[in-house]
């Protein structure tokens, strides 16, 4: 067990290094001047150039400016914003946890909903509930989710009048964050129907935002259902005279799971992507939102920080996923 | 036991040969019903692409300045001159969508046969070379599996400047590992097979031992991912579109439609669920053959 | 009162190919604390008939029976829950691949307690202390530690011996043992077969070994029923059988041991057990069988009475001659 888990933080190493790389590349590889870019003004005397290029280290060699970068960005320096002026680090912490509200209730949105959709469909394999289950994530998949969100808010805001179309909270509510979790400042703040509102304003991006996640968990749960339900080990559970519900909960599903823990790990990249145009639909205040802002925008200090936060935070999960893979195989945690 | 008994030796009267192999995998094919829908539908969105000018009753950028946001026909204030109604600046919406159907094709088209082709490539030499080579081509892969997709898409057309082009490019981009991991997975398990040590044994050289020994040993699984790809590139170009990073107005992609018809949509839903709806049917006729694809062409991995 | 009951079981199961029949009007009846042996090929059935006793075939099975009665309860229509009152605690199986039967994502401790747990409703504490010593019963060392074992870290005859303990751990009345050692080394095979018998004698449960090995059958069983293509051709005590096999099939399998062949070449039955597209008609071993005469091929054997072993011939053997047989052919061998 030690083994795997030493073994998995030293690949991290490198991909850690080609994640800053590409993220110091992306800002010299934008057209035009870099130092503009950087400064954010459209055209300079040739003396505030001079002064801008010691400024931002472009005199020195590439790689002692890589190495300045990776230094910068190891101690949570990332520039400022051209915008906001206020330091991009500073700007990703205030709109993450927005972010991570949205997504951990999409994922458990998809969890919730998958897991059993798809336990349920393999043990009633070619019924007609195996086939709606599993066209209807052939359809979760197949739509591109800001159109399944537009056409959410066309029906429950615009003809029901059920959800709100737009934000997190009502305007009319107005506390200091306290965990940035929108869900629980509201039950802090005690404010009269401040939670109920928090709760209308999450449920449609939760929903669209889980829709993918929720049909690749639900397909991935009946392909490794499938195979377990026929292996032998079930065929004893079920001699043993264990009730159907065990055999399947218990015997067949925690076998299932290791296969379908590794899905849910992956949905984390789709979970990202799926915010950005979640968030852009909703006027969700989250990263995913400020990254597309930045960049029509030109604020690159900003898109240059996202980049490589967002991007080691995924890696970061991906290896809490491994190591939970780690734990519950139990060939790996007990290896011989 | 008697001599006769030995000769009851089995022959095995099946037809072989590249035709055969073809029909046995449509036999199978054939039976997944979805997959033949999946078929017929994108069959059908083919034909409606490349007879778009013909079909279409207008051009998609023409402005009838006279009927702006009209409703579809059957509904009150719809007239059969729209089928579908219009946008805001009056361009009929069945046009827009048959000439939608058109980029969303060549799209599909254009990036699978970049990634695949530069993916094998890549993969192919991967797998062979090994070592040092091989190695730092599967970090350069990691690199870019550990970005979120759409976003090293949009960051990858934000360094190269919105427009169609770019998108295709950033998203052939981001296909790169899958194929590039597929085919050096094939490699490196094909290499080891007793058939291939015959071939080198035999004197074929490197190039055509990987191309004509190895390569289409390794074809089912491509194919597969091709299909995924497609359908991939499609939605990819489409949410590209819907942030204003891909085909720029006023070209009629059907993800840049949705974009331009967002701030209508409690006035005029048409606009928004049509270009979507296009996407939808063609996107899942895809993913249907692709299932398809996939438990024809090894019918022992079938799921089912 | 016997044990067991059964009075013409058949299997079929609908494939895509149409229906096929594994088990074909197969009775016997089992007392109590008696061993049998059910021998045959693949393709026998024996393992089906068992399962289907046990109710543990897939749906696509369709399993009747004129009787199919355990200890005085008819089995067929039972509802689930009373059936699963009697599986896993009356009737216990245990399979060919030790290694694949047992969960590998639980403790051992954790699939034995599971049983005295459901079925006899113990404590915890109970079950725990129980499992151990019914761990020592089998045969295994340290059997405190070996609890908190995963199947994965256990050799194949250790997780032999875990499955018997599963399958005795509520004092069943009857053990099925389907081909217990097939997958297991030589050294270990007659270790396991000596436990089951030796738990055997102590409990006095019945026990039923289904297996292919005519050797095994020969150390173990008071009494054979040899199957073949679904259908029961003889049953038998022991040493009757082996002295005087009435169906041809079984005479030939047991010219077929080595021990027993004197020629250079050992002899083989020609042929291929029956599948679903070539079952013959009239009798199912004529294609294999020398002595099969234009009768054979035509009209199905009746069973022969008791004292010819029940033996689905229309010329049973008596010490090697086919009774009634037209012409006087001897083994064309």
């Amino acid at each position: 067990m030690l083994r795997f888990l030493f073994t998995r933080l030293v690949l991290l190493v490198p991909t850690f290094i080609g994640i800053t790389i590409a993220a110091f590349a992306f800002i010299r590889l934008l057209p035009g001047d870099p130092i503009l870019v950087m400064a954010g003004e459209r055209t300079v005397s040739p003396e505030r150039h001079a002064e801008l290029l010691k400024q931002f280290g472009f005199d020195r060699p590439l790689w002692q400016q890589y190495l300045e970068y990776l230094g910068n960005a190891l101690s949570g320096d990332l520039g400022r914003s051209l915008v906001t002026k206020r330091p991009v680090f500073d700007e990703f912490m205030t709109l993450f946890p927005a972010t991570l509200e949205l997504s951990l209730c999409a994922m458990i949105f998809a969890v919730v909903l998958g897991i059993p959709a798809g336990s349920v469909a393999a043990v009633k394999r070619g019924s007609p509930w195996d086939h709606m289950v599993m066209g209807s994530a052939l359809v979760g998949f197949s739509m591109p989710i800001f159109w399944w969100g537009l056409l959410l808010i066309i029906l429950f805001s615009g003809i029901l009048h059920w959800t709100p179309v737009s934000g997190r909270i009502s305007l009319t509510y107005f506390f200091p964050p306290v965990t940035g979790l929108m869900l629980i400042d509201s039950l802090l703040s005690g404010q009269k129907g401040a939670f109920t509102s928090a709760l209308s304003h999450l449920i449609l991006p939760t929903v669209v935002l889980g829709t993918i996640p929720l049909a690749v968990i639900a397909r991935q749960t009946r392909s490794a259902m499938l195979e377990v339900l026929s292996e032998d080990y079930v065929r004893t559970a079920r001699a043993k005279g264990l009730p159907a519900s065990r055999v399947i909960g218990i015997h067949a599903l925690r076998n299932a799971m290791i296969p379908v823990i590794t899905t849910i790990g992956l949905q984390v990249g789709t979970l990202v992507a799926g915010a950005i145009l979640t968030e852009t639909i909703f006027s969700w205040p989250g990263i995913g939102k400020w990254m597309v802002d930045s960049i029509f925008r030109r604020d690159y200090p900003s898109v240059q920080g996202g980049l490589l936060l967002i991007a080691v935070m995924v890696m970061l999960v991906n290896l809490i996923v491994d190591l939970l893979y780690g734990v519950i195989n139990p060939r790996i945690r007990h290896a011989r | 036991m008697t001599a006769e008994t030995i000769h009851h030796a089995v022959i095995d009267h099946r037809r072989g040969g590249r035709l055969a192999l073809f029909l046995e995998f449509w036999s199978y094919f054939r039976e997944n019903r979805g997959a033949v829908a999946g078929l017929v539908v994108f069959a059908i969105t083919c034909l409606l692409a490349i007879f778009a000018n013909v079909i279409a009753p207008y051009g998609p950028t023409e402005q009838f300045r006279d009927a702006l946001l009209q409703a579809p026909v059957w509904q009150e204030g719809g007239s059969t001159r729209f089928l579908l109604g219009t946008d805001a600046v009056g361009r009929d919406l069945l046009s827009r969508l048959l000439h939608g159907a058109r980029y969303s094709l060549f799209i599909g088209c254009i990036v699978v046969s970049l990634s695949l082709v530069v993916g094998v490539l890549v993969g192919l030499f991967a797998g062979f070379i090994g070592g040092t080579v091989d190695t730092l081509i599967m970090r350069l892969m990691d690199i870019i599996l550990a970005f979120p997709s759409l976003l090293l898409a949009l960051t990858l057309v934000a360094v190269l400047g919105p427009s169609l082009t770019n998108a295709m490019i950033a998203i052939a981009l981001i296909q790169q590992p899958h194929y590039v991991r597929l085919t050096r997975g094939s490699v490196l398990t094909e290499k080891t097979k007793d058939y291939v040590t015959a071939a080198r044994v035999a004197g074929v050289g490197p190039l055509r031992l990987m191309f004509r020994t190895i390569l289409p040993n390794c074809m089912a699984p491509l194919i597969v991912q091709g299909a995924l790809s497609f359908s991939d590139a499609i939605l990819g170009a489409a949410a590209l579109g819907f942030l204003g990073m891909g085909a720029q107005p006023p070209t009629p992609e059907w993800g840049t439609m949705l974009a331009e018809a967002r701030e209508f949509i409690l006035r005029a839903w048409w606009v928004v669920t049509f270009p979507g709806l296009a996407i939808l049917i063609t996107v899942l006729a895809i993913n249907l053959m692709g299932d398809g694809l996939r438990d024809a062409l090894d019918p022992r991995l079938k799921r089912s | 009162m016997a044990l067991l009951e059964i009075n013409n079981l058949t299997v079929e199961f609908s494939t895509s190919h149409g229906p096929f029949r594994a088990v074909d009007g197969v009775s016997f009846s089992l007392d109590r604390g008696e061993v049998l042996a059910i021998v045959g090929e693949s393709g026998s059935g024996k393992s089906v008939a068992m399962l289907a006793v046990m109710g543990l075939l897939p749906w696509t099975a369709r399993v009747t029976a004129d009787r199919l009665v355990f200890d005085g309860k008819e089995l067929l229509g039972l509802d689930d829950r009373a059936r699963r009152a009697i599986i896993g605690k009356d009737i216990t199986m245990i399979f060919q691949e030790p290694m694949s039967s047992l969960n590998p994502c639980f403790t051992v401790g954790f699939q034995l307690i599971e049983s005295l747990q459901f079925h006899l409703g113990m404590s915890r504490k109970q079950a725990r202390n129980r499992a151990i010593e019914i761990l020592r019963d089998v045969g295994i060392s340290a059997a405190e530690r070996r609890m908190s074992a995963f199947p994965h870290q256990l050799s194949g005859g250790m997780n032999q011996r875990v499955m018997i303990a599963i399958a005795i751990a509520c004092k069943p009345k009857l053990l099925i043992a389907d081909e217990p050692t097939t997958a297991l080394d030589v050294t270990i095979q007659a270790q396991i077969l000596d436990l089951l018998l030796s738990l055997q004698r102590e409990t006095g449960m019945a026990l039923v070994l289904i297996t292919h090995s005519m050797g095994v059958v020969a150390e173990t069983a008071e009494r054979v029923s040899v199957q073949y293509a679904g259908q029961k051709v003889e049953e038998q005590d022991v040493a009757g059988l082996f002295s005087d096999p009435h169906h041809p099939y079984t005479a030939a399998l047991l010219a077929a041991l080595p021990e027993r062949s004197s020629a250079r070449r050992l002899p083989s039955i020609p042929g291929v057990v029956p599948g679903q597209f070539n079952r013959p008609t009239g009798c199912l071993f004529t294609p294999r069988c020398s002595y099969a005469t234009d009768l054979c091929r035509k009209l199905a054997p009746p069973p022969q009475p008791p004292a010819l072993g029940f033996a689905l011939c229309h010329y049973p053997l008596i010490a090697g001659r086919p009774q009634g047989h037209p012409g006087n052919r001897e083994a064309a061998e």
